[in-house]
């Protein structure tokens, strides 16, 4: 009794709330956080342990003695091996940014006139848009191995890229978010005489910067972790995650080198999300789908 | 903007008239001229990777084709193959339905009830808990890391740790013995899941109206849980569309996790799934036909799913 009459004076915030409910709550979303983030927590430490601690008995989570040994021995093995580690990132780094930035220009053109205008096509369009959404690449992968080999792109980055630019989750998330744009701010530059290329390059885009980084951060990881897939066969094209495979084949001798590389994967879009976070919260609101 | 549409719409209307609906066709294409070349570039690429490609597979999923030789048709044969024929396809679809059933609506659940509960928290340890929620799944493939958790010697860290407190004498093979490969598949694989979904949950949450919930409240919601059922879930629904499609086909296209933990092919087909099926066919036997017959299954089951699903989540709330 007393605790519903205090509820009265508590603010809109905790209407229908009771402590203990809130309580339990809070603990089960302690348990799964530490369930979700202990294998990451034990990757950073991993990077850091001396040979002698990776391989102890009982095995221990966290790190005594600190050492940057691993990450020494990555850079020498950068420098001895065939191919150097440099070529694997630069490959990484090359496929992932001209992807990614590709992937924001082709799906956010594309995006505009679906979101702003009804026109011939236009539904259809992006109800199969919306379809594709349904299932996974898997589904497309003999096909896409051979339209590959018809256009000769089997063993070029090309094969990874271009598929990747037509993203569509990409381009649902975009149109979504270009609905919230006012009609009369269109119209207004209309009015000033701007073509539509002009309309989309100068008042669209620079309205949806929080899609672009939410473009960014799924599209980032996927090719980022790429491995070349059936692709890519040479060695001196494949990327840093397939390099990072073939330093863990090389068994207890490497454990350690491929730890600091699992490190340097990892660190690259989580540090992305954290810079990204609240723009990828914005465009999120406005992801849901109409029935 | 909408008036003009309306009025193209009304003009449309009044020239029923005019002989030929293609001139009308064509008309609409060259006033829209602009929207068609700003979408080229994207729908081309589209088109030439996603859906031609799921059309070809459907008619070549009647064929046989090995890349070399010229395909041949063979009618329905690689479907009664597949359905009749394949024990090992009726192990993967087993497998895949098994994840599905569990991991589809265990992530969905869990996606959305952590969402609600980081919901509850101030803004700065909300973005916290976001992020340690997420981190996983865009962390790449570092999935690799219960490969050492699940690791079979004694330096694997489930391993040690039971052996440390003696639950067991010797360690146990975790990722050879079938009995906990499907299971353990299906715990790295829920680690990965709060995706997207768990994103856009915990956006759709933040723009609820706070004047429903408190419009509620007068109107004799009394508890959380009344206020998640007739308020918090109705005014989300387009989000928890969003998420089923997202979560729905993540978990009918378990592979890559499978293959790392468990091996392709795993011991005695446990961890086999559809995807790896399709893709032993598909990469390793260049049973063309075949590997597309897989794929239109697999389409028809995804697609499938979340159509069903839909239909179910439009009855939240009501």
């Amino acid at each position: 009794m007393v605790m519903r009459m205090l509820g009265v004076f508590r603010t809109p915030r905790k209407i229908n709330r009771s402590f203990t409910v809130s309580f339990l709550l809070f603990a089960l979303l302690a348990v799964f956080g530490a369930f979700m983030a202990l294998p990451l927590i034990y990757a950073v430490n991993n990077a850091f342990k001396p040979l002698d601690e990776l391989f102890i008995f009982p095995p221990r989570f966290l790190v005594i003695n600190p050492t940057l040994d691993n990450f020494f021995d990555l850079f020498a093995l950068m420098g001895n091996s065939w191919v150097p580690l440099s070529r694997y990132i630069a490959n990484t780094l090359f496929i992932t940014i001209v992807g990614t930035a590709g992937h924001i220009l082709l799906a956010s053109a594309a995006a505009y006139p679906l979101a702003k205008y009804r026109f011939w096509g236009s539904g259809t369009l992006f109800s199969i848009v919306i379809l594709s959404l349904m299932f996974s690449g898997h589904v497309t992968a003999i096909p896409n191995y051979m339209v590959m080999s018809w256009l000769g792109w089997i063993n070029t980055h090309a094969s990874i890229i271009v598929p990747s630019l037509a993203f569509p989750l990409g381009l649902f998330l975009m149109k979504q978010f270009m609905e919230q744009i006012p009609d009369a701010l269109l119209e207004a530059a209309k009015i000033d005489g701007a073509n539509e290329y002009r309309i989309y390059w100068s008042i669209v885009m620079p309205n949806v910067k929080p899609a672009w980084l939410t473009l960014m951060i799924l599209q980032f990881p996927a090719l980022w972790g790429t491995d070349g897939g059936n692709f890519i066969y040479s060695e001196n094209l494949k990327t840093l995650h397939y390099a990072l495979g073939q330093i863990s084949a090389g068994g207890i001798a490497r454990a350690g080198v491929g730890a600091a590389v699992a490190l340097l994967l990892m660190i690259v879009p989580i540090t992305l999300f954290i810079i990204s976070q609240s723009s990828v919260m914005q465009t999120m609101a406005t992801s849901g789908m109409k029935e | 903007m909408q008036a003009e549409v309306n009025r193209h719409a009304a003009s449309s209307l009044i020239q029923t008239k005019k002989p030929s609906r293609l001139a009308n066709v064509a008309r609409e294409l060259r006033k829209n001229k602009h929207y068609y070349l700003l979408m080229s570039p994207y729908m081309l690429i589209f088109f030439a990777f996603t859906v031609i490609p799921v059309v070809i597979s459907l008619a070549l999923s009647f064929f046989y084709f090995n890349m070399l030789e010229f395909p041949r048709f063979v009618g329905w044969q690689n479907y009664s193959r597949l359905f009749l024929g394949d024990d090992v396809f009726m192990i993967a679809l087993k497998n895949t339905f098994m994840f599905a059933v569990v991991t589809g609506p265990v992530s969905y659940i869990a996606c959305f009830l952590f969402a609600w509960i980081i919901n509850e928290l101030s803004p700065k340890v909300r973005a916290f808990m976001t992020l340690v929620f997420y981190a996983p799944s865009i962390s790449g493939n570092v999935f690799f890391i219960w490969l050492i958790v699940f690791s079979g010697d004694s330096y694997g860290y489930l391993n040690g740790f039971l052996m440390k407190f003696g639950f067991i004498l010797e360690p146990v093979q975790w990722l050879s013995n079938e009995q906990y490969i499907l299971p353990i598949i299906i715990i790295v694989q829920l680690w990965l899941s709060l995706g997207t979904s768990f994103l856009a949950f915990i956006a759709g949450l933040q723009t609820i109206d706070r004047s429903l919930i408190e419009a509620g409240a007068v109107d004799g919601i009394k508890n959380r849980w009344q206020e998640l059922w007739f308020i918090t879930l109705p005014s989300m629904r387009p989000q928890l569309m969003f998420g089923a499609v997202m979560q729905i086909t993540g978990s009918l296209a378990v592979a890559d996790i499978s293959i790392a933990l468990a091996g392709f092919p795993s011991v005695n087909y446990a961890g086999h799934t559809i995807v790896t099926h399709l893709m032993d066919f598909g990469t390793i036997r260049f049973e063309m036909g075949y590997a597309s017959a897989i794929a239109t299954v697999l389409f028809c089951t995804m697609i499938g799913a979340n159509k069903l699903t839909q239909k179910l989540l439009r009855k939240v709330g009501e």
